[in-house]
């Protein structure tokens, strides 16, 4: 086995790369439940991958076969309807641990420096994300997908002179047609997972060099003879790390301290996800709409058109404007602003433990607000809700201006410079 | 932090509205594991709603074999125009030329339940009532102008629709209180809310044919998943001994 071992070892750095990125790699030992979602967005992927693989199996990507055939997987192949609740329930799930990802990112600062471009890549997968899983949602050719894919393909439309052109260009047709579903169905299942895969392994290695941040925002990684050899970890941390720093007594290795950790956050997400891929997969009508069980057709508008929960805060903004290319750009402008986070918070404590109370009140707010918008975009119109979308968009944009202005002369606790015991 | 619980506090309940129909809808109390309910579903399916809706795709032979029908005893009584038993329940109604008759062609019916929900077909199916002024003589309280007659009329009986006159604010407006059938069906008024029951049991069966199955599969799994975390859960306590 060894000398198999070293021949492999010989033509590629099998072992290295593993001990370097996996096995021996220096993680901070006070690293709570909120850093155990990235694991599971990883997980959510290879299962969308490989759900995604078998239904491509039997799915017909035209819109005179796509309904029919998703009714054949959840009627004829075998257990054809668990890989499909397996993909909905995942696209939905892999949401979940995305938003609370970003967040554990906002209330330990991990965007700040030296992560920004960590944080950038993580933003890129987001984006990504979110045109996968539209793509995704238009293939059933249901009601939804149909008039949403109308939805949001004409935003395109307000974009001055090109706007008309490039819709047209985008659905590949004058109208949303099987010819938009075709090129989707490209995007979906190839494009867009190759740049998704690409994007999480420059994320990771963006992690890897910059090292993980932890609740605390304390450096785990010292100069270089700053520390004695009994403030050293006694774990064995790969050279790569080791020999650039001083690694501190508060890491342990990635595995197996940390794989156990995310192991029991695994068992725990795994119940909540059987639960709804088994009894809800509609989630009330949520992860799947009533409307989409029914073939799309052109002649009839349902009666409202939400896009998915997912979508819906930034659903809620664009209908917050009245003006159409005000209100696309305000949307973008959103995620926009998330991107630019790194650069708008000028302070330099990481977490919120640190921080001011009007931090952690503006951070509280912006997620109650988000919460609060997303609830405003998957309901129907009512009069009170578009006062209530344009305050609930001026808060959203509120929480990067006011934590622009205020992180600048910051009053901070001190922070600790090693891991507090 | 106090003021965010309450903000949070006072919003639960507006997440709580829905949209819905102006009708209050009677609920569903149906049961997919009754076999001789959906068996009756499935009868008043094939006798009153195939002949212009579909069920394009389920087949005989699926609903044959989870309802427990064997396949010669349905092929004879639930299948009337010689189809093969593996075929999928398609109506003989040219679906084009029903488009231009009724102004849409009737919808699929496989999935209707997951569209509407099940308590919403149950208030649909008891709730038409005789207007003249319609096309077919009838509207629906649900489904206000419906371009669908009343085929379980022979059912139900006659149904009119009855108004009080009540005081609300101070003026006299006519209220709707309720629909009654004249009895000239061959069914009582329970007799006829069974069969609506029995018939959406069968659609909400048709929607999702792998839901007993799916949740048999799943309090498996959640009893694994249970033990799985208990050991992963002591395994991961050894290992973090001693530390922080």
């Amino acid at each position: 086995m060894n000398g198999f071992m070293n021949w492999i070892e010989q033509r590629i750095p099998l072992t290295r790369v593993a001990n370097m990125h996996a096995i021996q790699y220096p993680a901070p030992i006070n690293m709570n439940f909120w850093y155990v979602f990235g694991f599971l967005s990883t997980i959510v992927l290879v299962n969308q991958i490989l759900t995604g693989v078998w239904l491509t199996m039997n799915f017909v990507p035209s819109a005179e076969g796509a309904f029919a055939s998703v009714e054949y997987i959840m009627r004829e192949i075998d257990y054809g309807w668990l890989i499909r609740y397996m993909h909905s329930t995942g696209a939905s799930a892999f949401f979940i641990v995305v938003y609370l990802h970003m967040f554990r990112g906002m209330i330990y600062g991990s965007y700040q420096k030296p992560r920004e471009l960590l944080w950038v890549f993580g933003m890129l997968i987001y984006l990504a994300l979110m045109a996968e899983a539209f793509m995704g949602y238009v293939l059933p050719w249901g009601q939804m997908s149909y008039w949403g894919a109308q939805v949001i393909v004409s935003l395109f439309g307000a974009i001055p002179v090109i706007g008309p052109d490039l819709v047209v260009w985008i659905q590949g047709d004058y109208v949303i047609s099987g010819a938009t579903l075709n090129r989707f169905f490209a995007l979906h299942v190839i494009a867009l997972p190759l740049v998704i895969v690409i994007l999480v392994f420059l994320h990771i290695i963006a992690l890897h060099e910059v090292g993980s941040n932890n609740p605390d925002g304390v450096a785990i990684k010292h100069k270089k003879g700053s520390l004695s050899e009994d403030d050293k970890t006694k774990f064995e941390i790969h050279e790569y790390y080791t020999s650039k720093y001083d690694i501190a007594d508060d890491v342990v290795p990635f595995f197996p301290h940390i794989v156990l950790k995310d192991l029991v956050a695994f068992t725990v997400f795994l119940a909540g996800f059987c639960y709804v891929l088994f009894f809800a997969p509609e989630m009330g009508g949520k992860f799947l709409e009533h409307p989409n069980f029914e073939i799309a057709n052109p002649l009839k508008t349902p009666e409202h058109i939400f896009p998915v929960w997912y979508f819906t805060p930034f659903y809620a903004i664009l209908k917050a404007v009245p003006d159409k290319l005000f209100g696309v750009l305000a949307m973008f402008g959103a995620i926009a602003a998330l991107f630019a986070l790194p650069w708008i918070d000028r302070g330099n404590v990481r977490s919120w433990r640190y921080r001011s109370g009007l931090h952690k009140y503006n951070i509280l707010v912006f997620a109650v607000v988000f919460i609060f918008l997303g609830y405003l975009g998957g309901t129907p119109q009512e009069n009170w809700k578009i006062v209530a979308s344009q305050i609930a968009t001026v808060m959203y944009f509120g929480f990067f201006g006011l934590l622009f202005i205020y992180s600048k002369n910051e009053k901070t606790k001190p922070v600790p410079a090693r891991i507090p015991k | 932090m106090k003021n965010l619980v309450l903000a949070l506090a006072l919003l639960v309940p507006s997440l709580a509205f829905a949209a819905g129909s102006s009708v209050p809808l009677d609920k569903a109390n149906f049961d997919l594991t009754d076999k001789a309910s959906l068996q009756r579903g499935a009868r008043i399916f094939m006798n009153y709603c195939l002949g212009c809706h579909q069920q394009q795709y389920q087949r005989y032979s699926r609903t044959f074999e989870d309802l427990d029908i064997p396949a010669d005893i349905g092929q004879e009584y639930l299948q009337f125009t010689g189809e093969k038993v593996t075929d999928y329940i398609t109506s003989p109604m040219p679906q084009e030329a029903a488009a231009t008759w009724f102004g849409a062609p009737p919808p699929d019916l496989t999935l209707v339940a997951r569209v509407r929900g099940a308590d919403w077909l149950y208030t649909y199916l008891r709730t038409f009532y005789v207007d003249p002024s319609k096309t077919f003589g009838v509207n629906n309280l649900v489904f206000p102008n419906v371009g669908m007659p009343h085929v379980l009329e022979e059912l139900q009986g006659t149904p009119r629709i009855y108004h009080e006159e009540a005081l609300v604010d101070g003026e006299t407006v006519k209220r709707y209180a309720g629909i009654k059938a004249d009895g000239n069906g061959v069914m009582n008024t329970e007799e006829y809310d069974q069969a609506i029951l029995d018939l959406v049991n069968y659609l909400e069966y048709t929607g999702e044919p792998t839901r007993l199955q799916s949740e048999a599969i799943g309090r498996g799994a959640l009893i694994f998943v249970l033990i799985f975390f208990i050991f992963a859960y002591l395994l991961k306590k050894e290992y973090w001994r001693g530390l922080k």
